[in-house]
């Protein structure tokens, strides 16, 4: 564990510099702390920051462009004949890598002589069974070409983390010393200390930034990849939804609209569900109930929310889905085929909902202003005609926004349609019929065995990207119509 | 007003303050439907709440007991080495095993007939088990040793009720003959139930194996998650929170921030996995299954939640401590993180674990990343280790388990959830006390 030895080593440094930094401005001062511009503690901070910061930004940096660098010359060591058929220089460069691995482990539990691993000479076969022997995972034949691109990356790898350590811990002892340098009475330490800790509340603030950044850019460059494999009105407009499974491809028919169907299918049950229950719950609670029941009633509703999704797939596949089978299948109605459908979907995503609705409809109940309702009872209005007359229509823009917010949950809700909903797409009107989603399809694309860089793998970043858009659109048009109305009555 | 004339001369409909007339008592019919509407839907609500909590703990209790056989039984010198010079060592034990039961059997005067293949379907290899303990303790030779060997999956599903008489299908697994077998052994008081401690402490098992499946490894695997989260996600949200809330200038920056959070706190869970699998597993190549990226992702997926929190509790406290704190001297930093910020930790703090709560029952991004159920094969072989060794965790194991063919996988399911329950209702316990115990109304 090198890196950790050398991030210590860092922050060992960094901490010297710290006890000297104050001591070196408090000798300034001839120990007298009214001298110093600051309080001792921030002529110490002040060299810290100055140590640990070069020291952990070279350290990340050489840490990310390392990999970049020597794959690039390596990856040029590789002349065209020497990547077969059928293969590309990705997998050839992850084989290099794989060894570059196995020779490093093998060196270090002493397994491999270190001039054997890093002999250019080498006999391929010998060093193949000497990885063997030493439990390394050698997937496919090491050629020489592999083995002597291996030995390279190694060797280059190696000379790198070598250059890194010196280069960070020289950036780390430049920088207390530049810090030391300043540790006098009259600077300004404070200042600097608190700038810099400004520095870093604004970096965190902007990981939310990063993240957005980070999720567009995952989502584009790997959706415009599939396009290039896969013709993109195909995605768009194809009203069959069949992925080959031999992890070639070619034969995959990937159209979107069957699961985008499924999708609004169970979401529209879902919100079916949610909506007048959610919604008549939070009137009652708002205008009717005592302060006791409220006490009550509402955090036991509430609980609905805190449960994880998983225990709703659960509830879905063995508890909903045969009862709804007991009622509307074979022995009932004959409806339904499997346990697994829209409609069992749709009613635990609905119950899981409630709580979402009434709790949102119940704020934006509580916002309308008393003097509204008061009115309306002095005009002699009973306590529902003031509610469908006048409280419903002043939030009426809120609710819609809290169902839209709804809608969007049901849209990216993952768990309960994978264990609820079955995994057969198909455009059908009846909610009995199993039926799969959006998300349910980036799971099973994901988690199956398909090769990464092939179109039935790909699509799920399209299908992310298709969702993504989806519910930020339907979040940014929610927050928009809940900001507008509140805007009215404040 | 007063002066005007009654257009019509028809008479007025006389109306009375004493009775109630139509119109009024279809109103009030109204009234009472509405507020019978409103109160059947929290009714509703919460009787969703009451079968969901029965069918939990109906369906999942079982996956806590076991049946076990619990016998005593000798081997002796002789009888071991004869066993040890066959060749089909495991069957040698198993005959001898089955002669000492036969006997103990008629001893107790039960009578039940059974062979090899029904000791095979109730109990597993048991020849196995035995050989493995006397090869091991040679010393017991010749000695009464207690054995308590688990039966098999459905054994417990025909005594919780998952196996009847009347739906038993006879399959190389279990057939009828074998569950008067089973009532024989269990009347002779050999077969009994028993707390399932490998549940509790096991880690998942093969497919065709639900007895010896457990949930241990993947509550550590979920432990180091949870420490990743709570190491990176308190005190970004807490540095995030003080910025926003405190330092931000109105301009186009901030404004961006605030958008954006607000828009990642309503962005699916699944969208986390595919950045989480895009970005640390494909672009900075970290290991896959490591409870490290997943504790990444759900660090990401849950710091929205924790700096809406965070802010509402620093703007709770009131801006005179800050504008005291600045009065003698402070600098805009000292007033907030030597006052403000300990004013509002305990808001923070029950802020952060109500989103470690969230991020511990999320599932469908750990699926992307490969922390599914079968990849928890064991405990990690030290702390480093399991950050980066692959691992599940509880809910992603509860979903390998339902998604299992085998209906034994179930009552674990059931079980797994019970205890994955059990973690969310202790850290929420624990967010209320704080909130009650250190919450300050100002």
């Amino acid at each position: 564990m090198p890196l950790l030895w050398l991030f210590l080593g860092v922050v060992a440094i960094a901490a010297v510099g710290y006890v000297l930094g104050r001591r070196r401005a408090l000798q300034s001062a001839q120990g007298d702390i009214r001298r110093l511009h600051s309080l001792p503690s921030y002529y110490g901070s002040n060299v810290f920051i100055k140590a640990l910061v070069p020291g952990i930004a070279a350290l990340l940096i050489w840490l990310l462009a390392q990999p970049f660098y020597i794959n690039s010359t390596v990856s040029g060591m590789i002349p065209e004949t020497a990547i077969a058929d059928g293969s590309n220089r990705g997998l050839v460069m992850a084989e290099v890598r794989r060894t570059a691995d196995g020779l490093n482990n093998a060196v270090a539990v002493g397994a491999m002589d270190s001039n054997l691993a890093s002999d250019p000479n080498a006999d391929v076969a010998v060093v193949t069974q000497a990885l063997k022997d030493a439990g390394q995972i050698v997937t496919s034949d090491i050629t020489p070409t592999v083995l002597v691109a291996a030995q390279s990356y190694r060797a280059k790898s190696n000379a790198g983390r070598n250059y890194m350590s010196v280069l960070v811990l020289l950036l780390t002892v430049v920088g207390a010393a530049l810090g030391l340098r300043d540790s006098h009475a009259d600077f300004r330490a404070r200042n600097v200390v608190e700038g810099s800790v400004k520095a870093l509340l604004i970096a965190a603030a902007s990981i939310a930034i990063f993240t957005t950044v980070g999720i567009i850019l995952s989502l584009v460059f790997n959706t415009l990849e599939f396009f290039r494999l896969y013709p993109w009105t195909d995605f768009f407009f194809g009203l069959e939804w069949a992925p080959s499974f031999s992890g070639r491809g070619g034969s995959s028919k990937l159209g979107i609209l069957p699961l985008l169907w499924g999708t609004f299918y169970i979401s529209i049950v879902a919100l079916a569900v949610s909506v007048p229950i959610g919604l008549f719950a939070a009137m009652y609670l708002s205008e009717y109930a005592s302060p006791k029941v409220r006490a009550t009633a509402k955090p036991l509703l509430e609980i609905l929310a805190g449960i994880p999704t998983i225990v709703y797939g659960l509830f879905a596949l063995l508890t909903v889905g045969p009862l709804l089978v007991s009622v509307f299948g074979k022995d009932g109605l004959g409806w339904m085929q499997a346990g697994t459908a829209v409609m069992t979907a749709g009613l635990v995503m609905g119950i899981m909902l409630i709580p979402f609705v009434s709790s949102l409809s119940d704020d934006i109940i509580n916002a309308v202003p008393q003097a509204m309702r008061d009115g309306s009872y002095g005009l002699g209005a009973t306590k529902s005609e003031t509610i469908k007359q006048v409280v419903l229509p002043a939030a009426l823009p809120g609710i819609v926004g809290a169902i839209l917010l709804a809608a969007s949950r049901a849209i990216g809700e993952t768990m309960i349609v994978v264990l609820g909903a079955g995994a057969a797409a198909r455009l059908s009107m009846n909610p009995f019929d199993a039926m799969t989603t959006v998300t349910a399809k980036i799971v099973s694309q994901l988690t199956g065995d398909a090769d990464f860089a092939s179109p039935e793998a790909l699509v799920a970043f399209a299908l992310g990207m298709t969702l993504f858009v989806l519910t930020l659109g339907l979040n940014v048009f929610a927050l928009y119509i809940v900001r507008k109305y509140r805007e009215q009555y404040e | 007003m007063t002066d005007m004339k009654n257009a019509s001369d028809a008479p007025r409909k006389r109306i009375s303050l004493t009775e109630t007339d139509a119109h009024t008592r279809k109103r009030n019919a109204s009234e009472a439907r509405f507020k019978a509407y409103g109160l059947g839907a929290i009714l509703i609500g919460l009787f969703f709440l009451v079968v969901l909590a029965t069918s939990i703990i109906r369906s999942g209790v079982p996956a806590f007991t076991r049946t076990v056989l619990e016998v005593e039984f000798t081997l002796t010198q002789e009888q071991f080495d004869a066993a040890e010079k066959q060749l089909f060592k495991t069957k040698a034990y198993q005959a001898v095993f089955i002669d000492a039961m036969t006997q103990k059997l008629t001893e107790d005067g039960v009578t039940a007939s059974f062979d090899n293949a029904a000791i095979e379907r109730l109990l597993g290899k048991i020849g196995n088990d035995l050989r493995g303990h006397y090869t091991a303790n040679t010393g017991d030779l010749g000695k009464s040793v207690n054995f308590i060997l688990p039966a098999s999956s459905r054994v417990d599903g025909y005594f919780n009720g998952r196996v009847t008489r009347d739906t038993l299908v006879d399959s190389r697994f279990l057939q009828l003959s074998d569950l008067d077998l089973v009532d024989a052994l269990h009347d002779a008081g050999l077969l009994k139930q028993g707390f399932n401690w490998t549940f509790i402490t096991g880690a998942d098992s093969g497919v065709d194996n639900p007895g010896g499946a457990g949930i241990g490894a993947s509550v550590v695997g979920s432990f180091f998650m949870m420490l990743v989260v709570l190491v990176l996600s308190l005190p970004i949200g807490v540095a995030a929170s003080i910025y926003l809330e405190e330092f931000a200038p109105q301009n186009r920056w901030t404004d961006l921030i605030e958008v954006n959070i607000s828009n990642l706190a309503a962005v699916p869970s699944i969208v986390f996995g595919i950045l989480g699998l895009a970005v640390f597993i494909q672009f900075m190549h970290l290991p896959q299954s490591a409870p490290l990226v997943g504790g990444l992702v759900l660090t990401l997926m849950t710091l929205p939640t924790i700096i809406i929190s965070t802010r509402a509790s620093l703007k709770s406290v009131p801006p005179s401590i800050r504008d005291a704190a600045l009065g003698v001297g402070a600098s805009k930093m000292q007033a907030v993180f030597h006052h403000v910020l300990p004013l509002a930790m305990p808001g923070i703090l029950t802020g952060t674990i109500i989103g470690l709560a969230q991020a511990l029952g999320e599932t469908a991004p750990l699926l992307l990343i490969g922390m599914v159920g079968f990849v928890a094969r064991g405990y990690p072989d030290g702390f480093m280790d399991g950050f980066v060794e692959p691992n599940s965790a509880m809910p992603a194991q509860i979903y390998t388990w339902a998604a299992r063919a085998d209906v034994s996988f179930y009552d674990k399911a059931w079980g797994g959830i019970i205890i994955l329950l059990m973690f969310l209702l202790t850290m929420n316990i624990i967010a209320i006390i704080l909130r009650r115990r250190f919450e300050r109304r100002w």
